[in-house]
């Protein structure tokens, strides 16, 4: 009895002074940057997808039950990303402190306003998101409003990191302002120039920095391209001169070479999450290799 | 044996629940402290947070926005009032419940007559030439409030004849965040038995189930009203502990206490095999009346692209042959699942996954004495013995079965690849068989109340046969599919058959989210 008092007093200090580091999941690897950033050595963070994996179509592994049961919190999207294999894993993970409503519970989107929230909801148009596009997170904007709701989250989650969460968040965001001016600057002489993208996931990068996102290779998201439409697809490109395809590293580059050899046009290997193209394994540094490879080929043209 | 078995088995589940009980009320007392200096230490904090947080929140999130075109507020999107034009949204994130619907269907043929039952085991298998329903399925899940989670699925269905019937297929609670990493669900529910037998149908690889599922788990699957108890043990790979405790009775529970299957022509409208007495038709009397279906699982990721699952499984309970509680039924079964997928894949293609199981039955049947009242198997006084009795090799005297226990086994392998987005090609290997009971080799005849008689011979449900079957399948989304399958089957005693079916699939609402 006295030795099992003993245990419970050490378990005990040891729970409150040694501060041990919140165990973080993150679905994405985008967010998971962001997280980085955020907590610092306050955190550990596992992130369930790969860089160079198709967010919407992950494998609910048994593995990540076993990383969700022992998480603190769990970063999520929080438009419907990860419907497909999230869901089975909570079930399965069975931890109070993740379920929906408990600060454990943190959505990379609270704050961002959502772009293409669909007025009327019909699978007629395809696999859409009926909480808005998903893909936000490739805007520096956003995040930065990430940013600052990650660290109120890490704040809630534990108070005496709290100052340092802000501090973090600050120094990012404050990175960010700095390399948006550059970006927007580098970009700025191509305004309303048309890129054409495999799947419609680029919206929010697209709208940052003014150029015109609106020719997509699938005919409607989630559907694979069909030689009828990429036939369009060219003809389309042609007429609206339309030179740069942009293509994630989980989608048919083939297709894409195909349609940019009728259309004399550049293909351009591009990655909404870090670590997903060579080189680029930090957000800033993501979206550096996004703005000087898309300047480099509109400048071509 | 019987009754080592059944002590062992409460011994195990007692052990599991004292050792899980203790150590829930030591953490208990850890988490109550530890979470009472937390609530203090962040009531003083938010006091002084009340204080700086009006400057630290605006500092960052009106930080300058070098843009100027973005909105940077934290406000989240704006919700938009419903209009009466405005479609009900029936899906996630707008309802209390999600509300999916799949409905499936099946064109095609068979060489042989016996289709529904003969060939085809599975009550959602396709049963006739021509057009089959194999299942309109309703699912409805949600949260239940926040300790529970709650899903149903009815099936719509119309047999052979035409017959419309509904089955309750699933229906039950689970918790979400019991202590201990226990999880309990309770309700209508299928067994954890293998891999196949939990899935629902439009998730299979197949037009139909595989043989051994059908035989030994049942047309509909082995599933009763019950709960499970399952255990997400703290290794650090994925490992968990499962007990289901269910009613054993039904024909929802085939080896066990089944009154014959509607849907199986193997053996339709009477026992899987062996006869009862009048007294076995009792309900739960004793918790050796119920069904207990142990598994373990557990994974590992081989690589970052290749995943492999292993499971055992055991289903043990009383079954419907001889008397009261004197005869029980155990499944033994193991199975593995193995999946590659590069970690470029998009939309999930490609892939290769490959998945097998095999099953041990022993069933043990009890002694019968056909000539129950002492007449000889005359009851209507015509001198001949009735029709529907079981008679010595002779014809003249009913039998008397000697209690016995018939073994069999059974297994399949499937191959699936998705070789391009949206098509995956399938092969599939089943193959069951049992060694030849006394009763098989008995000569006993079924007479038909006229003198005459027909030998029973081997027992159609315990043949050995085997089946190949190779399909294609495209998935134009993720909402739709059209199937084409051949089996080639071969019965023993019954020869060869050909089935080529036409499988197709819609799905109206929420999708539920793939297991692994
Ligand atoms: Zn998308």
């Amino acid at each position: 009895m006295k030795t099992k008092f003993a245990l419970l007093l050490g378990a005990l200090l040891l729970a409150t002074t040694a501060h041990a580091r919140l165990n973080i999941v993150v679905t994405t690897p985008d967010l998971a940057s962001i997280a980085k950033e955020v907590g610092g050595d306050k955190v550990e963070i596992t992130t369930l997808a790969r860089p160079t994996e198709d967010p919407h179509f992950v494998d609910a592994k048994p593995s990540f039950i076993v990383k969700l049961n022992r998480a603190d919190a769990l970063i999520e999207g929080g438009a419907d990303l990860e419907i497909g294999w999230l869901p089975a894993l909570l079930t399965g993970a069975r931890n109070a402190k993740i379920q929906s409503g408990q600060p454990g519970r943190i959505l990379g989107n609270a704050g961002v306003v959502m772009l293409e929230v669909p007025t009327t909801l019909t699978r007629a148009e395809g696999d859409i998101h009926p909480l808005g596009n998903p893909h936000y997170v490739i805007d520096p904007v956003n995040a930065k409003i990430v940013a600052a709701h990650l660290a109120d989250a890490f704040a809630k989650l534990d108070s005496a990191g709290a100052e340092a969460y802000r501090a973090n968040a600050k120094k990012f965001t404050d990175a960010l302002d700095a390399k948006l001016a550059e970006w927007t600057a580098k970009l700025a002489p191509f305004k309303g120039a048309k890129v054409v993208s495999y799947h419609n996931s680029w919206p929010y990068f697209a709208a940052r920095y003014g150029l015109t996102m609106n020719i997509f290779l699938e005919p409607k998201p989630g559907i694979p391209p069909s030689p009828a439409h990429l036939a369009s697809v060219i003809a389309r490109m042609k007429e609206e001169n339309a030179r740069v395809i942009i293509v994630d590293p989980y989608l048919n580059r083939k297709t894409a070479q195909t349609v940019a050899r009728s259309t004399d046009a550049t293909v351009v290997d591009v990655a909404q999450m870090p670590g997903g193209v060579k080189g680029a394994d930090s957000y800033i540094a993501l979206e550096d290799y996004l703005v000087n490879s898309l300047a480099a080929a509109l400048e071509k043209k | 044996m019987n009754r080592n078995f059944w002590q062992g088995t409460i011994m195990v589940g007692v052990t599991v629940l004292i050792a899980s009980a203790v150590s829930a009320q030591e953490t208990n007392e850890v988490e109550l402290l530890q979470r009472e200096l937390r609530e203090l230490r962040e009531r003083m904090q938010s006091l002084e947070q009340k204080l700086n947080s009006a400057a630290t929140n605006s500092t960052l999130l009106a930080s300058p926005d070098s843009n100027g075109s973005a909105p940077t507020s934290a406000s989240a999107t704006p919700a938009k009032g419903w209009l009466p034009s405005d479609p009900l949204r029936i899906g996630r994130g707008g309802t209390y419940a999600d509300i999916g619907f799949v409905g499936t269907f099946a064109a095609g043929g068979s060489t042989t007559k016996d289709i529904e039952g003969g060939t085809q085991l599975g009550g959602h298998d396709p049963n006739q030439n021509g057009f089959t329903v194999q299942g309109v399925e309703m699912n409805l899940q949600g949260a239940v409030d926040p300790y529970l989670r709650g899903n149903a699925n009815l099936l719509f269905s119309v047999d052979s004849g035409g017959e419309s019937f509904m089955e309750l297929e699933e229906a039950w609670l689970e918790t979400v965040s019991l202590p201990g990493n226990f999880q309990i669900r309770a309700g209508q529910i299928l067994s954890e038995f293998g891999r196949a037998n939990a899935q629902h149908p439009h998730t299979w690889g197949f037009v139909d189930s595989p043989l051994v599922n059908g035989r030994f788990l049942g047309a509909d699957g082995l599933r009763n009203p019950g709960a499970r108890l399952s255990w997400l043990a703290p290794t650090p790979f994925y490992s968990e502990l499962m007990l289901g405790i269910q009613n054993s009775q039904g024909e929802t529970a085939a080896s066990f206490r089944s009154d014959g299957d509607a849907h199986a022509g193997e053996g339709e409208e009477r026992l899987p095999f062996g006869y009862r007495h009048a007294e076995n038709d009792r309900g739960v009397r004793h918790v050796t009346d119920l069904l207990f279906t142990p598994r373990y699982a557990m994974s590992f990721d081989v690589t970052d692209q290749q995943t492999l699952v292993l499971g055992a499984s055991g289903a043990f309970g009383p079954n419907a042959s001889g008397g009261s509680g004197d005869t029980v039924t155990q499944i033994y079964g193991l199975d593995l699942y193995w999946k590659w997928k590069p970690s470029n894949a998009h939309a999930g293609f490609p892939f290769v996954s490959f998945q097998t199981e095999v099953m041990v039955r022993r069933y043990q049947l009890g002694a019968f004495d056909w000539d129950e009242n002492g007449n000889g198997g005359d009851n209507d006084g015509d001198g001949f013995v009735d029709a529907g009795i079981i008679t010595d090799a002779t014809g003249l005297a009913p039998a008397v079965l000697a209690s016995e226990t018939v073994t069999d086994y059974g297994g399949y392998a499937q191959l699936l690849y998705g070789f391009r987005q949206g098509w995956v090609a399938g092969l599939r290997f089943d193959y069951v068989t049992g060694e030849r009971a006394a009763y098989e080799r008995a000569g006993l005849l079924l007479v038909d109340g006229n003198g005459g008689g027909a030998s029973l011979g081997r027992d159609p449900q315990r043949n050995e046969r085997w089946r190949l079957t190779p399909n294609l399948t495209w998935y134009p989304t993720e909402f739709s599919k059209i199937r084409l399958q051949y089996n080639y089957d071969d019965r023993r005693d019954l020869g060869r058959d050909h089935s080529v079916w036409l499988q197709f699939e819609f799905l109206l609402g929420a999708h539920a989210a793939h297991k692994f």
